[in-house]
């Protein structure tokens, strides 16, 4: 089946199989490999993406149900100089990452609350909710809340 | 494992997903949200020849209430009902105690509440609700329209009166008046396990004293269940001073339906890590619990009704 993805800004146009998930076509036919591929069952969220705008689950979602649709990919968060974005530096300095399989996963479900909920610094107990949707076995969370809440505050602060 | 191959259709209206449904007596399956349907063809506990993916269904992508009743569009994800103002009165405060139970933020952005009743999940949250409040399923086939109460829905796990190449347009839900009182509580093992049991208690209170009592029962049956005879045990009781539902005393009439609940209403099924003893403890004690936070919530409607008239 043909169908037109538009990734991280570019478009891509696919012929792929109705039975195949946006998450092998990311990685195999637009050779996105940032995009981590844990349980396949919806529970690590190691493949979550931004399908326009709200984060997804990339095993949970057929490929062909994207159709026309945007995508983003832990590739479109750093900037055209290929610096990273602030949530990313924040990651960074709160040392929110140990191995990294999950990182992506963590970051996409965090940048899509922070471009919906322009709050999110006011409400910890919504960061505690994007943190609990996804498995990491290195870091504890402790780290992950941290560096979300310290990019909400920066936003926050930017715009005020 | 990856899903098995299969046909996928995208139609535009409602009569067309019946006729794709209807096709041949292929396997077909309907995809809204698809996250339970995928990870099923993914273990490939689900095989089907034909997908139906019903997306790009304007009409079904609707939320409505006429006749004092919510009709909810079979498109209408789980995270609208976060907001408590998504659904007007108590109605929406139950939703929104219960919708944050159901998996997490990127799982409610895709998932329909629509979705749960084809599913018919004994664990699902939004089915108790419907039995507890007399909801009803709209179906549509190809011999035209019906409607199924709730209580006539589900036959046993996963199983429901849906017919092959029926889909479900909406479903309906009476609305609450605005001094009930409701209460959800879950209760399960870690953050990523289904309800080991939850209860969803809505209060009718009159001077103190409870006119209509309705329960809902998730995961405490091979379906989703309504706790009749605790119901009627509350029936004319007073609500009597608040507490936090922590160590009840056992003559409270709280403590009492809860009991009830566990013994007489539900039928909970043994698994490994939960004996049946232990099951029925815990409806009770989350039963128990469930009353007071709707006896609590009924308190703060009534004072902020009177704060209002002030």
């Amino acid at each position: 089946m043909k169908i037109t993805l538009t990734v991280n800004g570019e478009e891509f146009p696919l012929d792929v199989e109705p039975r195949r998930i946006l998450a092998d076509v990311l990685r195999e036919d637009c050779g996105l490999t940032g995009t981590h591929l844990g349980c396949e069952h919806g529970v690590c969220g190691a493949c979550t993406v931004l399908v326009d705008g709200e984060a997804v689950r990339a095993c949970l979602m057929l490929a062909v149900q994207c159709d026309g649709g945007s995508v983003r990919t832990v590739e479109g968060l750093t900037g055209s100089d290929g610096e990273p974005s602030a949530l990313q530096r924040a990651f960074s300095t709160e040392h929110a990452l140990q191995c990294g399989f999950c990182t992506p996963g963590f970051l996409m479900v965090a940048a899509g609350a922070l471009e919906a909920d322009s709050t999110l610094a006011d409400h910890p107990e919504r960061v505690d909710h994007i943190v609990g949707s996804n498995i990491c076995r290195c870091t504890g969370y402790e780290p992950i809340r941290r560096a979300i809440m310290r990019a909400a505050q920066e936003q926050q602060q930017a715009t005020t | 494992m990856k899903p098995a191959a299969f046909d996928y259709v995208v139609p535009r209206t409602v009569p067309e997903a019946v006729d794709a449904l209807g096709n041949g007596g292929r396997k077909a399956q309907v995809l809204a949200g698809g996250q339970s349907l995928l990870l099923e063809m993914h273990l490939e506990r689900i095989r089907p020849d034909l997908v139906v993916d019903i997306n790009r269904i304007p009409e079904l992508d609707d939320m409505q209430i006429t006749d004092n009743a919510l009709r909810v569009g079979a498109l209408i994800r789980h995270h609208v009902f976060e907001s408590e103002q998504a659904v007007p009165g108590p109605l929406g405060s139950l939703f929104s105690l219960a919708v944050v139970n159901i998996a997490h933020p990127p799982i409610r952005s895709r998932g329909t509440m629509v979705g749960s009743f084809g599913w018919g999940h004994p664990a699902s949250e939004w089915c108790a609700i419907a039995m507890a409040l007399d909801a009803d399923i709209r179906l549509q086939g190809p011999e035209g329209a019906r409607t199924v109460a709730a209580r006539d829905y589900f036959h046993g796990p996963l199983k429901t009166a849906r017919r092959p190449g029926e889909l479900i347009t909406s479903v309906r839900y009476p609305l609450l008046a605005e001094r009930t009182g409701v209460g959800f509580i879950e209760h399960r093992r870690t953050h990523f396990c289904f309800a080991q049991v939850a209860v969803a208690a809505v209060l009718i209170v009159h001077d103190g004293v409870i006119s209509e009592a309705r329960i809902g029962l998730v995961n405490c049956a091979d379906r989703p269940l309504r706790a009749h005879a605790a119901e009627q045990a509350l029936t004319g009781v007073g609500i009597g001073p608040p507490t936090d539902g922590y160590r009840l005393p056992e003559d409270h009439p709280f403590t009492r339906a809860g009991r009830i609940a566990a013994e007489q209403d539900a039928a909970p099924l043994a698994e490994p890590y939960a004996d049946l003893e232990y099951r029925r403890h815990a409806i009770a004690v989350v039963a128990a619990r469930t009353l007071c936070q709707a006896a609590n919530d009924h308190r703060s409607r009534v004072g902020r009704t009177k704060g209002d008239s002030q």
